[in-house]
């Protein structure tokens, strides 16, 4: 039982907060319920079963909290963890940060929650990596994959009578299918809330696809190119940069967002003008809960509007400081395309290359959020809107900020790991060197 | 790969049970005739119900963290996780069930279930689990040698030394700094149906800074991270020795104790240096890499690839495959590096991470060539794959994260050997004509096969005609695993051999996190490519 009600979760939240003496009391109630099962070399080679549901107490007293967790919900435990976190509390030292409880807020109901992926069972997980794998085995490839499913419930109460609820559902799939002697290789990576989006014969087919033809790669110069992303590869990016969003650390001077002199880059035009990011949490593609960590109610929120920066994300304490709004971050980040799709773009592109996606990216510079990284899983060469023939593997090292001020075109956005992302024309791309690997 | 754990400011991953608990609860352990009594009823169960074999984990998993900014605190942890993993064969296939329910009916339950997952995998397997055979040893027991245990100092002390070292920063005009102190315990119980009952009580430390500086008017930052290593040690490693320092060449550098504030103080200055560093120049450098930068350059381009999970195909879909495929060791004469390149993986290095006295199937620990004289020669496995090598044992490199995770092979320590020929850094360094000297752990990126790899270092110092004359900025080098392990010239002796290593490489899916070390000398690189890294943002 770790999914509860938002019924059963209020009541043992209510009872939590009665035990409270503290001066202020916050309590976070969390469960998940889920499974996985994960293959390699066309056979299954792990597979589990997890259910968890804990607490978390966190009290105050003047500037000092104290937090304490426990699994346990009998009326005792629960008494004991609210002890436990006063304790705490007395003995800690003063948060200077500290913020007292908000009041009550007001939440949009999300639609974060699918029954079908709900009732997912261990045979449902089998059934579906049993059509992945008769992909490989009929085209005589070799597929690794992994697929997940959870259940899950934030609630949180405090002291000052705010109450939040949310109850949502994921599952993910990905699979990497190899030809026999590894020259080739393709990769798939999808998620979704409803499990009836997710086919994963489907999915496992695009894999087998690009396995096959991205063998007998050849290798060109590394250099400036100019580069068309599939959703994945773009997201596998731009991921590195939303959380930069930041305003504290952009007033601190430590952030690509800081302005020489001091301050920040909000109002300032960073990126191409045909660049448009926000996040909504009730995007029907990629809902997400209405309420943040804080319990500050989550709205849709405008990042960059015609290339210029338009919010910044802000604590409470931070927005406290500057005098202005809290605006809390949220994963549901969507970036503005148009209706093309990825074969459009191929097609309008005299030469280019074409990317599925980037592999271990990792933070060169912070300052200008130079990223490093490489291809992979099908990288191949566009010529006069074909593709012409796979390439070898390329190392990259560029900046997002630098990229989404090269962009020539947008397609249509789809849902991927980090947001909606649509397909990418961007030109004068950074490759730095080449990669045996397949 | 390794984990974004490894910057000063987050978090190493905590298992999803964790609960909060007093520092005297984590001093007390699970009383081992209890956890024999436990393990037995799962061993019973499992048999039970046609499982062919059986181990059983029985795990308290404690962490501690201390996290600290500038003047104040920023978290206190200290966080218990405690449960069973029982694993099983049945119908040839493995099984897997866990439960933090202690009790004998959940135990039980939990076995049952294993074997029925085991007999519904068996149904996706193309061929049944092979084991190599593995004695039981009876009841043993193993413990990481602390002279003081971590969790036993008060967390008010850390509390004080990681605020001494913010003070000491900012007095010395950092305009940021985080410090931070994590402490794992692992009291693991392993028993299997082959009559293994094996009580461990694994200790490491891990204490870490970073220093920042801002420069407005320029609009730029910087930052350096301490040189600390993560160990497997109890808190002894923060007490500094003056016989575990290295003293004489740009930076101070540390052996088997740590003094974080005499670090703190020079990182503060290097930020100095780092904001004036001169741009490097792309092209060719020799490279003088220290033990401190060099163990991630062994850990990505030497450990990952000799994962003989990783060669089989097992990790393809997440960390990736393996260049060092099973004819370039059957041949004998692959050459991996040059003659100078002798890599050996253990599990018995004292204060390594490594170091256990039994890995997570009950296999007893040890030591072995990976890369002899250049030549690959061996590989890192587990008791299902040992036979694919032909090996009669397994080498002991079982981990699973949690008692609720499934364990799978993960990386002993591996590191480069010292040289024979009495050398030092500061000798190694007189030789060099163009080259860059390189300290502390990066920017890191490595393809999902180990061939190409670019790393940057905390500091890189421009040596000319045998001189460190400054310090260079944006400096990373590329280079091909092969090659880069062929172009190694030169390596510092003995004296000059310390351990780096990471808290939280992570690996699998789920994923799950070890830590491990690599020992190396200073080592010489000959005409490794260098990249200029800096960019503008308009």
């Amino acid at each position: 039982m770790a999914i509860l009600s938002k019924e059963e979760a209020q009541a043992i939240l209510k009872k939590v907060i009665s035990y409270s003496k503290a001066d202020a009391c916050e309590v976070n109630l969390n469960g998940s319920d889920g499974g996985n099962i994960r293959y390699a070399r066309n056979a299954v080679s792990t597979a589990g079963q997890i259910s968890v549901m804990s607490l978390g107490v966190s009290s105050t007293f003047g500037k000092k909290t104290g937090t304490a967790t426990i699994n346990e919900f009998d009326d005792a435990s629960l008494q004991k963890v609210v002890q436990r976190a006063e304790e705490l509390a007395r003995l800690a030292p003063e948060n200077p940060e500290y913020m007292p409880p908000l009041g009550p807020q007001t939440y949009t109901e999300s639609a974060t929650f699918n029954a079908a992926t709900a009732a997912m069972t261990p045979d449902t997980r089998a059934e579906m990596v049993g059509k992945s794998l008769s992909v490989s085995k009929a085209a005589n490839l070799e597929a690794a994959g992994f697929l997940e499913n959870s259940t899950r419930f934030n609630a949180m109460m405090n002291s000052k009578g705010l109450f939040a609820y949310n109850k949502g559902t994921d599952v993910s799939f990905s699979v990497t299918v190899r030809n026999q002697d590894g020259t080739g290789s393709g990769y798939v990576d999808q998620s979704f809330n409803n499990l009836d989006k997710m086919d994963t014969l489907a999915l496992s087919k695009i894999a087998a696809s690009k396995a096959t033809k991205s063998a007998g790669a050849k290798a060109i110069e590394p250099g400036k190119y100019t580069v068309i992303l599939e959703p994945l590869a773009a997201s596998d990016i731009l991921s590195n940069m939303f959380r930069g969003f930041d305003a504290r650390s952009a007033d601190e001077g430590r952030s690509f967002m800081s302005k020489k002199g001091g301050g920040t880059r909000l109002g300032e035009q960073l990126f191409s003008e045909n660049v448009n990011i926000y996040s909504d949490p009730l995007n029907p593609e990629l809902p997400s809960s209405t309420w943040d960590g804080d319990g500050l109610p989550v709205k849709r929120t405008q990042w960059v509007q015609n290339g210029v920066v338009k919010n910044l994300s802000y604590s409470r304490y931070w927005a406290a400081q500057k005098g202005v709004q809290p605006i809390p971050f949220n994963r549901s980040i969507v970036i503005e395309g148009g209706s093309q799709s990825l074969e459009d773009l191929i097609k309008s592109t005299e030469k280019g290359i074409l990317v599925t996606r980037f592999w271990y990216i990792r933070s060169v510079d912070p300052q200008t959020l130079l990223l490093t990284g490489l291809t992979r899983d099908g990288t191949f060469y566009i010529e006069n809107g074909e593709i012409k023939f796979p390439l070898k593997n390329f190392r990259f090292n560029e900046s997002p900020v630098i990229m989404l001020n090269n962009v020539e075109a947008l397609g249509k956005p789809v849902r991927t790991g980090s947001g909606m992302i649509p397909p990418m024309k961007i030109r004068d791309f950074t490759f730095t060197s080449l990669s045996d690997a397949v | 790969m390794t984990g974004v754990g490894a910057a000063a400011g987050m978090l190493p991953a905590m298992p999803a049970f964790s609960r909060e608990i007093s520092i005297a609860e984590a001093l007390t352990p699970v009383d081992v005739k209890l956890k024999k009594r436990m393990a037995d009823v799962a061993l019973n169960a499992a048999k039970g119900k046609g499982a062919t074999y059986t181990d059983v984990r029985i795990g308290r998993y404690l962490r501690q963290v201390v996290a600290t900014r500038e003047n104040r605190v920023d978290n206190i942890a200290n966080g218990e996780s405690y449960g069973i993993g029982i694993r099983v064969i049945a119908a040839g296939s493995w099984g897997f069930a866990a439960t933090d329910k202690m009790d004998d009916v959940s135990i039980a339950r939990a076995a049952e279930m294993a074997v029925a997952i085991a007999k519904g995998n068996s149904k996706l397997m193309t061929e049944p689990v092979k084991l190599a055979p593995q004695k039981g040893y009876g009841e043993v027991s193993w413990k990481t040698p602390v002279e003081v245990n971590g969790f036993s100092v008060p967390i008010a002390e850390k509390v004080e030394l990681l605020l001494g070292v913010n003070a000491a920063a900012m007095q010395a005009g950092a305009k940021y700094v985080n410090s931070n102190m994590f402490l794992v315990n692992e009291q693991k119980y392993f028993a299997s149906s082959e009559g293994s009952y094996i009580d461990q009580d694994i200790h490491r430390i891990w204490p870490t800074f970073t220093v920042t500086k801002v420069d407005a008017a320029g609009g730029k930052f910087e930052t350096r991270n301490a040189l600390s290593a993560p160990m497997g040690m109890g808190y002894e490693y923060m007490r500094p020795k003056e016989d575990q320092k290295i003293k004489g060449g740009p930076v101070t550098l540390y052996k088997n104790n740590y003094d974080i504030l005499e670090d703190v103080k020079e990182a503060t200055a290097h930020v100095d240096e780092k904001l004036k560093a001169k741009p490097v120049q792309p092209g060719k450098y020799d490279l003088v890499l220290d033990p401190s930068h060099l163990f991630l350059t062994i850990h990505e381009s030497v450990g990952h690839p000799t994962e003989l999970d990783r060669v089989l195909g097992y990790e393809a879909n997440y960390a990736g495959t393996s260049f060092l495929t099973l004819d370039k060791w059957e041949s004998k004469k692959f050459n991996f590096g040059s003659k100078e390149v002798n890599i050996i993986a253990d599990r018995t290095t004292p204060g390594s991470l490594g170091a256990i006295g039994y890995d997570d199937e009950g296999v007893k620990a040890g030591k072995w060539d990976i890369i002899k004289d250049g030549i690959l020669v061996n590989y890192q496995t587990i008791r299902d794959q040992a036979h694919i090598l032909g090996l009669k044992e397994s080498q002991g490199c079982c981990y699973a994260d949690s008692w609720d995770s499934i364990q799978f092979q993960r990386m002993p320590n591996v590191s480069l050997a010292p040289g024979n020929a009495a050398l030092s850094a500061a000798d190694m360094v007189k030789n060099v004509e163009k080259g860059i000297y390189m300290f502390g752990r990066n920017s890191y990126s490595i393809d999902q096969q180990r061939y190409n790899f670019q790393f940057s270092a905390q500091l890189a110092y421009e040596i000319k005609e045998g001189k460190i004359v400054g310090m260079l900025k944006d400096a990373a080098y590329q280079a091909n695993t092969q090659e880069f392990w062929n172009s190694c010239v030169q390596r510092c002796d003995k004296n000059d051999y310390r351990l780096g290593g990471t808290f939280s490489d992570g690996k699998g899916q789920p994923s799950q996190v070890s830590a491990v070390s690599h020992g190396s000398p200073t080592t010489r690189f000959n005409g490794v490519s260098v990249i200029n890294t800096g960019r503008r943002l308009g």
